[in-house]
């Protein structure tokens, strides 16, 4: 286990946000994952968001599957609610709590077991309905909980622990994101924090289903040497081509938004905050899907792990926004605006006769 | 001689995607609006067009609604079932066809009245157009079978003007067909038919309405807002019916904003999880499915079980088992539904008999799904589901709201010390629970594996077995809080016949028959599992019960000896699974076959 159990004491200095909340209130029961494992700077980096975004818990519900990073959802936000569901399905269920109230704010953590293999079909139809939920997938290339099996996006020649050599060709969750017309595609690794905050940041503020897929080593059962989803491999082959800064709403921006100011490019939310790519890498346009695609591809083939948020897509309808759907939760209408009433079911009842 | 009046059956083959189905339902409509009971089936095949279907619909004056034993009148449209159809006619019954063409030896046959009427010639001397042709001669039958059985040719052309009355030119070329068909019947046959209709007065309260529809506007009533489902048939039209009703009462008329969200999922297991998301993010939310579908669905049923989140899941009942028969009807789930998914686990099932039901069982599912935080399943069935019945005018008490069982808000948390999500606090069995969103002290983690009463992961023997235990208890309880069976006894009754859902309408006539046959049953019809005590008392009070059911296997039989603890050798079964409804013969046949054995 990486943690201990911290007794529930705060200290006076502890940094407070604007809710005069501490990060220790956006965190979660004690991890019981191995020590080391990348998961757990993940859930670090979403304690680190919400506190720094100063959102209040209990507006966030927590989704995940069945998995190791599944069980990450109990590590962080103790006062959201909270659903681990059934392997691979997380979607579904996510899309159910989304439709019923369009007012909180979605997050859904799997893996690479849930997210390629089990639940393929329905992470394909959530990128599809365009869910606005913040999907991170911790994705490890191997199944931890059963003890060390190649999962979907295991590299062609990656090494099992055991000295198997994976021969099938990987999923890679990116690329079939951008292809199914994901709004907001991001590929990031445990290990680099600096760059993950500020994606995650964004991604919680995109309308949208915003997908992040997180290098995130197994330090049991596919860290060592041989396997291209370790620590060492990733950092030797990592690529960041669309590192951002994420600008929340409150601040004063200071260049216009959705322009290139002096090598940097804003994107303005729906909310009115801002992303600010910075240095992005000359050959490459985030907004440009098809040169996204490709580029990656590219990249890909030279054995670089490119990292950033890839794609970015303003403007396009959320479920809600496609549906039509009122502004209020849905399981906020009071009884008296759904239910007809006799009166007219009565008049209704006319054409069946 | 006067002849049969308000009690025969006719059954008219046509070929799929012809359409003949507004043909039918005109018909069917003419007779109900003349005050007289009627009922429909529509026998059709899992294909779009081309393939043969039928329709069947019976006259019966006493409202005996079940599936006719015999046919008089085939309406025999489709040459490529001719010989079916001269071969279901009853003895001494009539058969119409189309004489456009010359007759077909397989339409001889010694006993019956063959009819020919050239439909199809008529309707190309008259009308334009290959489809416009096609269409037309439909009505033009009904025309014929109006001239043959007495039906007031006003009333059907009143429920035509109502139909087309935006379309002059279609309202004309209707009523021309339907003139065509009469006239050419009454000019050629001895109209009307020894057996006839004369106008009642016992249709007034009631109205023509398939379950699917009803089920849909109970879901409407109940206040769902979220629908998920998989396209299934004969499921498909309860969620068509729904999106239909919420464009007409959810949609705000200044700003067209939407107060439902309908998702046609990526697949059944979804629709389940949408389902189960939405009921724990507070909403009501329900899906349509049929027999694959509920297969599909088994891992997040026992989610929804073991983590309490009220659910709603209609089965439109098809035959089985894998694919089966898609456009037949059965009872086949009730096994597969009472104890859905792995693990222990038993589950509230509905089962309604008649659209009525459909409609007041689809509000009941809602409440007691949040009460009883659980899924709850109404098991409906392809006949009750996609065919109109006759039944009484639904009614809704505008004094109605929606039981959402214990959902803690922000003062009852606030004098909590602590919320713990399984905690049963008075001893009811039911933990009170919270919604997202509300308050922080409400929140929880919902987990499928196993938990201990205060919500946390536990692999603890005794810490898991507190909370089964508590669940096999809120479903005990859940039993009496279920609509009770319907029992009609009668007085010197011995032996009991116990049915289910779509088997009632044969079954009350059956038990009618054999009482003029003097042997005298007392009937309980199951509405609810699990059975309340009535089920067992009932069964407990006869020396024997005979169990009518449409499955193979006698599910429901096996489901009382399960959970009864009545001896299995003194329930009868008695079986129609050939994927049509139960027939009131069939259980007539039965009962008095085993009667007559028992007492050699």
């Amino acid at each position: 286990m990486s943690s201990i159990p911290k007794p529930p004491v705060r200290h006076p200095a502890l940094p407070r946000n604007a809710l005069g909340l501490t990060r220790r209130d956006y965190e979660g029961a004690m991890s019981t994952l191995c020590a080391g494992c990348g998961h757990d700077s993940i859930t670090a980096a979403l304690v680190q968001v919400f506190f720094e975004l100063d959102l209040p818990p209990h507006r966030a519900i927590k989704f995940s599957g069945i998995g190791c990073s599944s069980k990450t959802t109990a590590y962080f936000l103790r006062q959201s609610h909270g659903f681990n569901a059934v392997h691979g399905r997380m979607p579904a269920v996510a899309t159910g709590a989304a439709a019923a109230n369009r007012e909180l704010l979605a997050i859904g953590i799997s893996g690479d077991g849930d997210s390629l293999s089990i639940g393929l079909g329905h992470f394909c139809h959530a990128i599809r309905r365009n869910v606005n939920l913040l999907y991170v997938l911790e994705n490890n290339g191997v199944y931890g909980l059963t003890k060390g099996q190649f999962s979907a996006s295991a590299d062609v020649g990656s090494k099992s622990k055991r000295g198997e050599l994976n021969a099938q060709r990987p999923i890679d969750p990116v690329l079939l994101a951008l292809t199914l017309g994901a709004t907001f595609v991001a590929r990031s690794f445990s290990g680099d924090k600096a760059q993950l905050v500020p994606i995650l940041k964004a991604g919680l503020r995109h309308e949208g289903f915003a997908f992040v897929d997180v290098i995130s080593p197994c330090v049991t059962f596919n860290d060592h040497e041989g396997s291209t989803k370790s620590y060492r491999f990733t950092r030797e082959h990592y690529r960041d081509v669309a590192p951002v800064d994420f600008v929340p709403i409150r601040t004063e921006i200071s260049a216009p938004p959705d322009g290139d100011v002096g090598g940097t490019m804003d994107i303005a939310m729906h909310d009115g905050s801002v992303v600010r790519f910075r240095k992005v890498d000359e050959q490459y346009d985030p907004t440009d899907r098809e040169g996204a695609y490709t580029y990656l591809r590219k990249r890909q083939d030279q054995g670089e792990v490119v990292t950033g948020l890839l794609y970015l897509e303003k403007g396009a309808p959320d479920m809600h926004g496609i549906n039509g759907t009122v502004a209020t939760p849905l399981s906020e209408l009071p009884y008296h605006e759904l239910c007809p009433g006799n009166l007219e079911l009565q008049s209704l009842l006319e054409e069946f006769r | 001689m006067t002849g049969r009046i308000n009690d025969f059956a006719f059954k008219i083959a046509t070929v799929n995607g012809t359409g003949s189905a507004s043909a039918n339902t005109l018909l069917m409509e003419a007779i109900f609006r003349m005050g007289i009971p009627v009922s429909g089936k529509n026998l059709f095949p899992s294909n779009i067009q081309g393939l043969p279907t039928w329709y069947e619909i019976r006259v019966n004056q006493d409202g005996y609604a079940g599936r006719p034993a015999a046919v008089d009148l085939v309406v025999a449209m489709n040459p490529a079932t001719y010989a079916q159809d001269v071969a279901g006619v009853r003895a001494g019954g009539y058969l119409l066809y189309d004489s456009s063409w010359p007759q077909d030896e397989a339409l001889a046959r010694e006993g019956i009245m063959v009819l020919g009427a050239p439909l199809g010639r008529l309707c190309l001397e008259a009308f334009q157009g290959d489809r416009e042709r096609t269409l037309l001669r439909n009505i033009a039958y009904a025309g014929a079978v109006a001239a043959l059985v007495d039906i007031d040719l006003q009333v059907m052309e009143t429920a035509l003007r109502e139909t087309f009355g935006r379309k002059p030119k279609l309202l004309d070329a209707n009523f021309r067909a339907l003139r065509l068909g009469y006239d050419y019947a009454k000019q050629h046959f001895r109209c009307p038919l020894p057996f006839r209709l004369e106008r009642m007065d016992a249709t007034s309260n009631h109205i023509l309405i398939d379950g699917n529809t009803a089920a849909a506007l109970g879901c409407l009533y109940a206040g769902a807002t979220v629908g998920a489902w998989y396209p299934i048939t004969p499921a498909t039209s309860l969620m068509e019916a729904f999106k239909g009703l919420c464009e007409r009462y959810r949609v705000d008329r200044e700003t067209g904003a939407k107060r439902f969200c309908i998702v046609q999922a990526e697949d059944e297991l979804a629709a389940a999880g949408i389902v189960i998301g939405a009921s724990w993010a507070g909403a009501r939310a329900f899906t349509p499915t049929s027999g694959p579908g509920i297969s599909l669905m088994q891992e997040f049923i026992g989610l929804a079980y073991y983590t309490e989140v009220p659910s709603v899941f209609f089965d439109v009942q098809r035959a089985g088992p894998s694919t089966g028969m898609p456009t037949r009807t059965q009872q086949a789930d009730l096994l597969s539904l009472a104890y859905a998914s792995h693990g222990d686990t038993k589950h509230i099932v509905l089962f309604p008999a008649n659209p009525e039901e459909c409609f007041t069982m689809a509000v009941q599912a809602f409440d007691l799904a949040d009460r009883f935080q659980t899924p709850v399943f109404v098991a409906s069935d392809l006949d009750i589901g996609m065919n109109d019945w006759m039944c009484p005018r639904l009614q809704w008490d505008d004094a109605y709201r929606p039981d959402r069982g214990k959902v803690l808000g922000k003062e009852e948390l606030a004098q909590l010390g602590q919320f713990y999500r399984y905690l049963d606090r008075d001893g009811d069995s039911i933990a009170p629970r919270t919604i997202p969103g509300a308050d922080p002290k409400g929140a929880y983690f919902v987990r499928g594996s196993g938990h201990d009463k205060f919500g946390a992961y536990t692999e603890d023997g005794a810490a898991y077995q507190e909370v089964m235990d508590r669940l096999a208890r809120k479903l005990a309880a859940a039993a009496e809080a279920l609509p009770g069976p319907e029992i009609r006894s009668q007085q010197g009754a011995e032996l009991g016949i116990v049915s289910i859902g779509g088997c009632h309408a044969a079954v009350l006539e059956a038990v009618d028959r054999l009482r003029e046959q003097g042997i005298v049953l007392d009937y309980m019809r199951v509405r609810g599992f699990p059975f309340g005590r009535a089920v067992g008392e009932f069964l407990e009070a006869h020396e024997r019960c005979f169990v009518a059911e449409q499955n193979r296997d006698a599910q429901l039989r096996n489901l009382l000896a399960g959970e009864t603890g009545v001896v299995r050798d003194r329930m009868i079964p008695v079986l129609e699974y050939g994927g049509l409804p139960m027939t009131a013969e069939r259980v007539v046949q039965a009962v008095a076959a085993r009667l007559a054995e028992v007492s050699v």
